[in-house]
């Protein structure tokens, strides 16, 4: 292990199929159904730039291996830093606690399970000299403050990682992956009088340094972009309070279908019956304009994946076709529930950590109406633009999201900037009132992470521009 | 349940994490570091979950890393490894050293003076050796009692998110060039259950109810836990929108946790002097009702936050931040002190893979002398029992988060309420506080009474 400035050669190239057969003879040898292997080992480095200067920078290394036991639905896991066979061995032999038969496993016999490549990276960043990135932070730095005087502060960050990942299975899957991620963000303060308002831009992907060429994603532009957002909160003012008439703009509204929809269908929810779309297959769930897709397999999209992190290659499952509930977001655990296929969404945050039926990249399909059309059609009510993050209640669908650009929509047209407030609804009821959709799809380029049950996980968001007939807004001002 | 003694049994030992972080600590300094700081960690977890009387989840494992600051020529760089072999160490100071040459000098990042170190370690009973005879046996037990009893509660609970015990013992350990070395051990159980209920209208409700504390005698019994999270959820059924409007809204402990966390995140000298709080330039006045007293305690005896020295290796003390409603300090580490011109109030969190920042220990909110049945006894308003979501500003202070709870009518809950928001900016939400409970809840870090706001905003229907 190392921490050098070139990528790092990896400490997973002296796990042999024989070893891992031997760890997974262990971890079945109480009488579990099935075992897998997870070793990780991940190499990262962070740079910040703040006020004018690089304050700080940081690497570092994390390699362990992560041992899960299958019995029935229940699950034993453990895991270990340490790689040597005894210290694995004993992990294996903890996961194995959750089932107490002795049995004596059969034979087991692992292959490697052939791989897409959905993450090329041309320019590797961490065999990049960091002195590269430092000059990156300057350009955003820059940028934004030469966007206006009122700029008082800036602070940007990039963090680079390498995940290199290699799966064992006990049903015979051996899948080893690399995956690349680059993010990048910019945070800028305006101060005008008394009035002070912050705004920031990101992106995030499977990318390597050719990242900053693609549009919207150099350091200038978001730079630019975090001031641009910042002064013009300035002048914002108070959202009002109630239920009134919302478009939701292209890219970053997919934030609503992940909190409202998406995690209503992963099948641990359902499989335990804790969701609001518990044998709902068949059924129609949302207005016949939503069709809904969970797609690991977008290239160098942040939340796309080769294999999943059970041994199971990345898909694109349609979720909702036309209104109606198609699918679920399947791991192995839940998928043996339902009698269907894993569907390439079991994940983890690390070696640490149990996989769970996860979202990769998840998307509203576009529809037909033009954006412009859309907000038209409004007479009264909000356009939402930019997110900061939202949270759902997944046993009835309630969610809230909180918003960071938005605007009034008056007769057809955007007027006054709002001030951040929230969104809050059920994700059935809203998708059942989407009555128009835009032919705009965008997928967010933004640095996405879901959180679920303590494990955090970089996921894509997208959706057209959509209206929805009414959602209940959590301004301050009364209509 | 067969035991094999894997790595999640051994027992964490503070003097050896200590040995650890002063050895890394001269490798740092002979690799050419003008100073350094190490913090190493070694911890064991245990948790066991229990769904509809069966185990769903057995997990046990144990974890240790280290983490380096350095600094060389006044340029600073943090590293961790969990590789924690002589040669590992050693490959981690040098190259460490030299990714400190990419930063560009910061003097305000030199480590601080030998006069401000702590010069002792207190005790302060976050151990207890009953902590480790708690096994998978006995989480199973507990779990299996505690969701059963939520079950029987009422022929309404239909279904269950589970009941989970947790367990964890851990040790750590700083050194630093600056003049001081120390370690710390600690143990915390947790246990909670989440049932759920069929609501009339097709949808369903959940609720939950936890307990926690640094000793197992500390904990609620595990029927008790069932009985009142059942009791939480069964409530919830029938919840409804309320229409739109000012209404005065009570917290529950629950619920207030979150916007005292969101109100000290605005009192930290970092946020300070980045200039990204509505708080800056407020130092001696008031930012709350007078009715408020907020302190961060370090030194508490038991505290889940409690930690005898800081993230930098300065003497913990307790801090007064509100005391009658005024604002009485900034919580400061060394770097954020220095950018204020004064000195760190011991506030120094610290994590394996990044730098020293200003962090809360046990946040208090002081008991108030309304008894908390009181606090209901108001014509018409709204009983906040959950919020979610994130909307909270704190450059400016506008605040508005999706909340559950209850209606109240005439002093008496009248109906559960779920998907409206509740809005104000915290400036007028915590000045606007009328009332405190004296009902402090215990059970976290961040700990609150029940309080009631005179008015805010709810959207609604």
């Amino acid at each position: 292990m190392t921490v050098g400035t070139t990528a790092p050669v990896s400490p997973l190239d002296a796990i042999d199929a024989a070893l891992a057969e031997r760890l997974l003879a262990a971890a079945l040898s109480s009488g579990g159904d099935y075992a897998d292997l997870y070793f990780e080992h991940r190499a990262g480095a962070d740079y910040v730039l703040e006020d004018g200067r690089i304050r700080t920078v940081g690497r570092g290394v994390t390699l362990g291996l992560g041992v899960r036991v299958l019995r029935g639905d229940a699950t034993g896991y453990a895991y270990t830093e340490e790689l040597d066979e005894a210290r694995m061995t004993d992990a294996a032999r903890t996961a194995a606690q959750i089932a107490a038969s002795g049995a004596t496993p059969g034979p087991i016999a692992v292959r490697p399970v052939p791989l897409a490549d959905r993450y090329r990276v041309l320019e590797p960043s961490l065999a990049r000299p960091g002195i590269d990135k430092v000059a990156l932070l300057r350009q955003a730095d820059a940028a934004a403050r030469a966007y206006d005087p009122r700029i008082v502060r800036v602070e940007a960050s990039l963090a680079e990682e390498w995940r290199e990942v290699l799966v064992v299975t006990s049903d015979g899957h051996l899948a080893r992956d690399q995956q690349p991620m680059i993010r990048f963000g910019v945070s800028a303060v305006a101060e005008e009088g008394q009035q002070r308002q912050g705004g920031r831009s990101g992106g995030a992907g499977r990318f390597g340094m050719e990242f900053f060429t693609r549009p919207g994603q150099s350091p200038e532009e978001h730079g630019r972009e975090a001031a641009r957002l910042a002064i013009g909160m300035l002048h914002a003012v108070e959202a009002p309070a109630g239920p009134m008439e919302v478009v939701l703009g292209a890219g970053e509204s997919g934030i609503l279908l992940h909190e409202a929809v998406g995690h209503g269908l992963e099948a641990d929810f359902n499989r335990k019956r804790t969701s609001n779309y518990t044998d709902q297959i068949g059924q129609q769930v949302a207005s016949p304009l939503c069709t809904v897709v969970d797609d690991g397999t977008i290239d160098n999209a942040r939340g796309s994946i080769n294999v999943d992190d059970e041994g199971n290659a990345g898909q694109r499952n349609v979720l909702i076709e036309g209104g109606t509930l198609v699918g679920y977001m399947q791991d192995r655990l839940s998928a043996k529930h339902f009698g269907a296929k894993p569907s390439g969404n079991g994940r983890r945050q690390s070696f640490r950590h149990e996989p769970l039926p996860r979202m990769t990249n998840t998307f509203l399909a576009p529809g037909n109406d033009a954006p412009e059309d859309i907000i038209k059609s409004v007479k009264r009510g909000v356009f939402a633009k930019r997110f900061a993050g939202g949270q759902v209640n997944i046993s009835n669908g309630d969610f809230v999201f909180a918003l960071t650009e938005s605007y009034l929509i008056e007769d057809g047209k955007l007027t006054a900037p709002l001030k951040g407030t929230n969104l809050i609804g059920n994700g059935p009821d809203v998708l059942r009132k989407v009555t128009m959709l835009g032919g705009d799809f965008e997928l967010s380029q933004g640095t996405w992470t879901c959180g679920k049950d303590g494990q955090s996980v970089p996921v894509g968001i997208g959706t057209p521009t959509m209206k929805i007939a009414e959602i209940t807004v959590g301004g301050t001002k009364t209509r | 349940m067969t035991t094999t003694g894997g790595s999640g049994r051994r027992v964490p030992d503070p003097k050896a994490c200590q040995r650890l972080a002063e050895q890394m600590l001269a490798i740092a300094l002979k690799a050419g570091a003008d100073g350094a700081e190490v913090l190493v960690r070694d911890g064991t977890e245990l948790e066991v979950k229990v769904r509809l009387g069966e185990p769903e989840l057995i997990k046990e494992a144990g974890s240790r890393a280290l983490g380096l600051r350095v600094i060389k020529d006044e340029r600073s760089a943090v590293t961790y490894t969990s590789d924690l072999t002589a040669a590992a160490m050693e490959r981690l100071a040098r190259d460490s050293v030299e990714l400190a040459a990419l930063a560009e000098p910061d003097p305000t990042a030199a480590l601080p003076g030998r006069e401000e170190m702590a010069r002792d370690v207190p005790e302060l009973e976050l151990w207890d050796e009953g902590v480790l005879s708690v096994d998978v046996a006995e989480g199973i037990r507990r779990a299996k009692a505690g969701e059963a009893a939520a079950l029987a509660f009422d022929k309404r609970v239909t279904n269950s998110e589970g009941a989970v015990f947790g367990r964890t013992v851990g040790a750590s350990a700083f050194a630093t060039s600056a003049g001081f070395s120390g370690s710390v051990r600690g143990t915390h159980v947790s246990f909670a259950v989440e049932p759920l209920c069929d609501d009339a209208d097709g949808k369903k409700r959940n609720g939950s109810f936890w307990t926690a504390s640094r000793f197992v005698a500390g904990l609620a019994g595990a029927e008790e836990v069932g009985l009142e999270a059942a009791r939480r959820t069964v409530a919830k059924l029938g919840a409804r929108k309320i229409p739109t409007g000012a209404a005065a809204v009570i917290f529950s402990p629950d619920a207030a946790r979150g916007l005292l966390g969101q109100l000290a995140g605005v009192m930290s000298g970092g946020a300070i002097w980045r200039r990204s709080s509505y708080l800056a330039g407020r130092e001696g006045t008031p930012v709350a009702s007078p009715l408020v007293e907020i302190v961060d305690d370090p030194l508490l005896r038991r505290g889940s936050g409690s930690r005898p020295f800081d993230g930098e290796g300065l003497a913990s003390r307790t801090n007064v931040l509100v005391s009658e409603g005024k604002l009485r300090t900034y919580l400061c580490d060394v770097y954020a002190a220095r950018k204020l011109g004064r000195r760190s109030t011991g506030s120094a969190a610290r994590g394996i893979g990044g730098s020293p920042h200003v962090g809360v220990s046990n946040l208090i909110l002081r008991a108030g002398r309304t008894p908390v049945a009181d606090l209901e006894k108001i014509d018409r308003g709204l009983y906040v029992t959950d919020l979610m979501g994130f909307g909270f500003n704190a450059v400016t202070g506008d605040y508005s988060q999706g909340a559950g709870g209850f209606w109240i009518e005439r002093g008496e809950r009248a109906f559960p309420v779920t998907e409206i928001t509740v809005s104000a900016n915290f400036d007028a939400l915590w000045k606007g506080i009328d009332a405190i409970g004296d009902d402090l809840d215990t059970r976290s870090s961040v700990q609150c009474p029940s309080f009631r706001v005179g008015t805010m905003m709810i959207a609604g229907s």
